[in-house]
């Protein structure tokens, strides 16, 4: 794993500590090291230089003000001014326009352009209740159309047929007219993936362009693009009057600089982010979390919110109804807990949005799932009885369940010793909240946090 | 505290951990102020960290609370990983005209170094790579730009020399190759590059539609196969591992040579679906205890310093034998394989033969690159070629 800005800067941060004003050389030490961070997370490099003359400006600004803490004040520069690049505020799309409104999707090959049709086509025909219509133009790609097709019937929408042999301009056309007489709100365009370089397929998407007149014209661009992508943005954007950014495959460990290349070089908002390869796997996007992102902060936000879809929300107000009355939290909601946990991706997935200092507590620890699969299939050979009475199990209980588990006896006991400590963590939250859980914790561990 | 609330909310107060946030008096009971579902979340972090917390304390190898995480194994695949942490790439037309009468100055050397991370390199190899110039610079006591360029170019093609390879098809019959990598790098289209060049060698072949998760995927394989003239196997319904399987059974009855089997994209992160890919390859092994004989990661060249996440995470699960680096025929220039052939440099310098059977610690070369969308765009690997692209030589 690359090292975050936050570990970096915890660096930085160190050597500033005692000083009571940021100087010209010691912002350059903290400076260099968001450089680096930045490059790493693939932030192209003429970005990274103005955004670096832009935050040491400001950060001497704020020594002006001698904050309590220098290295406190730099990172919340970086931090806010990163916020600020990314767009400052969330965008919708905007298809207020005499129906159809067309969204046309452009970009390189592989960046996400049919699924991300899909993904929009279902949110606007799920959440607005819009009439939608789909169309392939890329006539290209083996299996491009047939592609849409499935995808437009899993997202709802309409689907309007095309051909290998058709021109890509007369399959736009015909759509449009099409969408037209049959009262489609939405006209969403797919088309073939193309390399910036290659003129005539730069032209095709600008003839496209203009017998279409798009309300939206959407560049969707692979998160884990390097630096070129801001090359390729620029031509993009000089070739099409770009109006937002689709940014897909956020679901991956990349840091993903190219949002901050590709939000600078096009000027136009990233309008929503992919992270499944699943048509609900669209999200709108949130510059904070992105900057938290790119900087390593984790993005526990993100966490809370995939907790909020994939957790069953009566099972999940039951269990935290049970903390609350200090009723007991037994093997049955520990199971519930593990099953809650494999929805949200599994703990891997959950580690990735952990912020950078837990994560780097985990460093080189491994995420055992097997162990998981292995203590859900302990409880899932318990009785009922004795998922919520642990205490009855006596030895003979513990060789069945065991044998029904396929595991030793011993694992059977650890983990009656784990979840009787875990027991107690729970009910130190009730009692004392959190912080009276994190502070004992704090006592417990010599060093971190 | 309720500002706070809306503090936490927009995370302004950083959450550089989670512990930090909540020590704060402000988020007391938080339990009460969340809904059940996000504190619920919230209850995960906390279980998750206090496993972390509690393994430090032991020291032992009892299991953490949860179970959920195993001690680190004192293998060496960390400061292995440590040495990967470095990225290359794209060394754009700048140093071509960088580099033009001119002599050397600490200014060349800084430009030099933007240039190769403006085309990926990544921080750690631009500077090693710098590094190693300014030396033999001095050394040799070099004078002219020019003179600079053609040490870059030599020094590159020391570091990628290495991967260089050629393919054979040949110690078993079939000869099954596999195709994995993260979605949409082109692991479809290189497949049917693949057959195309393998029949023009004279031998048969037959495709396995893997992708049984993709919309139109096996679609795609097929009409690559149609192409191709070749048979494809694909089931609908049935899951990837036992197509593969049924499709090297089958190109076994039918005497075929070569079996290239395709398998759905997958990020690495996603631990379950790369579980599916260690249980394709070991049912593959079923119906051959040699095969897969070739397990090739599919790198697109735009990708940044995230393809080295990929290697690593690939090859860990699956031990791979070849790479292919598609799409060099647009502005990325995939300098990223510097950084992977870098990161191989430990390991020992075996050429690897992709034939039979595989050698553990063989470095895993690249067996083609990819520039363009067509059946015939497919190249063998030639380091200096590529060099020379990287550097925009003619
Ligand atoms: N994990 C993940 N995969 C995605 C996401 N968006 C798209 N994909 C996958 O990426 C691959 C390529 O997506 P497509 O929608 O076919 O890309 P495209 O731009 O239409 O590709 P071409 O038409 O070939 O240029 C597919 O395997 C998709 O399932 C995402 O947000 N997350
Ligand atoms: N320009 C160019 N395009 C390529 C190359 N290789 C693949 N492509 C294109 O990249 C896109 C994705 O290729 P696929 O073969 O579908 O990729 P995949 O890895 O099978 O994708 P999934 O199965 O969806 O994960 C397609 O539009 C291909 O035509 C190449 O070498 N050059
Ligand atoms: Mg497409
Ligand atoms: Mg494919």
């Amino acid at each position: 794993m690359l090292e975050s800005l936050t570990q970096r800067l915890s660096k930085v941060v160190k050597t500033l500590r005692g000083e009571a004003r940021l100087t010209e050389s010691n912002i350059q030490d903290a400076l260099r090291e968001v450089r680096v961070a930045l490059l790493e997370a693939d932030v192209a490099l003429p970005v990274v230089r103005d955004f670096i003359a832009r935050v040491k400006e400001l950060a001497v600004g704020e020594e002006v003000l001698g904050s309590l803490n220098p290295g406190q004040a730099l990172v919340g520069v970086v931090h806010r001014e990163l916020t600020v690049l990314m767009g400052g505020g969330e965008a919708a799309l905007d298809l207020a326009v005499v129906p159809p409104a067309v969204i046309l999707m452009a970009g390189l090959q592989g960046s996400g352009k049919t699924t991300s049709s899909g993904k929009i086509a279902r949110r606007l025909v799920a959440d607005q209740g819009k009439k939608v219509l789909l169309v392939s133009c890329d006539v290209y790609r083996p299996a491009a159309i047939e592609q849409l097709r499935l995808v437009a019937e899993q997202a709802g929408a309409d689907f309007f047929p095309s051909a290998p042999e058709q021109k890509p301009l007369d399959i736009a056309r015909a759509a449009l007219e099409f969408a037209r007489t049959h009262y489609h709100q939405v006209l969403i365009v797919d088309t073939a993936g193309r390399l910036a370089i290659d003129a005539a397929m730069m032209e095709e998407i600008r003839q496209l362009h203009a017998a279409l007149n798009p309300a939206e014209t959407l560049f969707v661009v692979d998160a884990m693009q390097g630096q070129d992508a801001v090359n390729v943005a620029r031509v993009f954007s000089e070739a099409l009057p770009l109006t937002g950014v689709v940014l897909t495959k956020l679901d991956g460990d990349s840091r993903g600089g190219a949002a901050l290349s590709v939000r600078q070089v096009t000027g136009q908002p990233i309008k929503f982010v992919g992270v499944s390869e699943k048509l609900d796997g669209l999200e709108t996007f949130h510059p904070d979390r992105m900057s938290a992102r790119i900087l390593g902060m984790g993005d526990v936000l993100s966490l809370v919110e995939e907790a909020r879809k994939a957790v069953d929300v009566d099972e999940a107000k039951k269990l935290a109804d049970k903390f609350k009355k200090g009723k007991g939290f037994d093997l049955e909601d520990f199971k519930q807990q593990i099953l809650q946990m494999k929805k949200m991706g599994g703990v891997s997935a959950l580690m990735d949005k952990l912020p950078a200092q837990m994560a780097q507590a985990a460093q080189g620890a491994q995420v055992d799932e097997g162990q998981l699969r292995r203590t859900e299939g302990i409880i899932n050979s318990m009785t009922m009885h004795e998922r919520a009475k642990p205490e009855v199990l006596k030895a003979s209980r513990k060789r069945r369940i065991a044998a029904g588990a396929g595991v030793s006896v011993q694992e059977v006991n650890r983990l009656l010793n784990q979840f009787e400590q875990m027991q107690k963590m729970m009910k130190m939250m009730q009692k004392g909240g959190m912080a009276k859980m994190m502070r004992s914790m704090k006592g417990m561990l010599p060093r971190a946090f | 505290m309720r500002k706070h609330r809306a503090w936490c909310a927009r995370r302004a107060c950083g959450w550089f951990s989670l512990a930090q946030c909540c020590r704060s008096v402000c988020c007391q009971p938080f339990a009460g102020i969340l809904p059940a579902s996000q504190y619920q979340a919230l209850v995960y972090c906390i279980l998750i960290e206090f496993s972390y917390l509690t393994r430090s304390i032991e020291q032992s190898d009892s299991a953490p609370m949860l179970g959920l995480f195993k001690s680190p194994s004192n293998d060496t695949s960390t400061s292995w990983f440590a040495r990967l942490k470095t990225g290359l790439k794209n060394t754009g037309s700048r140093l071509g005209s960088l580099l033009v009468a001119r002599k050397i100055d600490e200014a060349l050397f800084e430009e030099l170094e933007s240039a190769l991370l403006a085309a990926d390199t990544g921080v750690a190899a631009s500077a090693e790579l710098l590094r190693k110039l300014r030396d033999r610079a001095s050394r040799k006591k070099l004078v002219a730009a020019q003179e600079l360029k053609a040490e870059l170019h030599e020094l590159l093609v020391e570091a990628l020399a290495p991967l260089q390879t050629t393919m054979e098809f040949h110690g078993a019959r079939p000869f099954v190759i596999m195709l994995a990598g993260v979605n949409g790098a082109g692991k479809t289209t290189s497949i049917g590059k693949i057959a195309h060049l393998i029949q023009a060698q004279g031998l048969s072949v037959m495709l396995a539609a893997g992708d049984t998760f993709r919309a139109a995927a096996r679609e795609q394989l097929a009409a690559w196969g149609e192409r191709n003239r070749v048979s494809v196997i694909s089931q609908p319904g049935a899951d990837a591992a036992s197509v593969i399987f049924d499709a090297v059974q089958s190109a076994r009855s039918k005497n075929i040579d070569v079996v290239i089997a395709d398998t759905a994209g997958r990020l690495h992160t996603q631990s379950h679906l790369m579980e599916e890919l260690k249980k394709i390859k070991r049912v593959i092994a079923k119906a051959d205890p040699l095969a897969p004989h070739a397990i090739w990661l599919v790198l697109d060249a735009n990708t940044g310093q995230n393809a080295l996440s990929q290697f690593k995470a690939f090859n860990d699960a699956l031990g791979l034998t070849g790479l292919i680096l598609t799409k060099l025929d647009g502005t990325a220039k995939g300098g990223v394989l510097t950084a992977i052939a870098q990161a191989q440099a430990g390991a020992p310098q075996k050429q690897a033969s992709i034939s039979g059977g595989r050698a553990a610690n063989a470095v895993v070369p690249v067996v083609f690159i990819g520039v363009g969308e067509t059946m015939e765009d497919l190249r063998p690997f030639n380091a200096n070629e590529f060099v020379s692209a990287l550097l925009d030589q003619d």
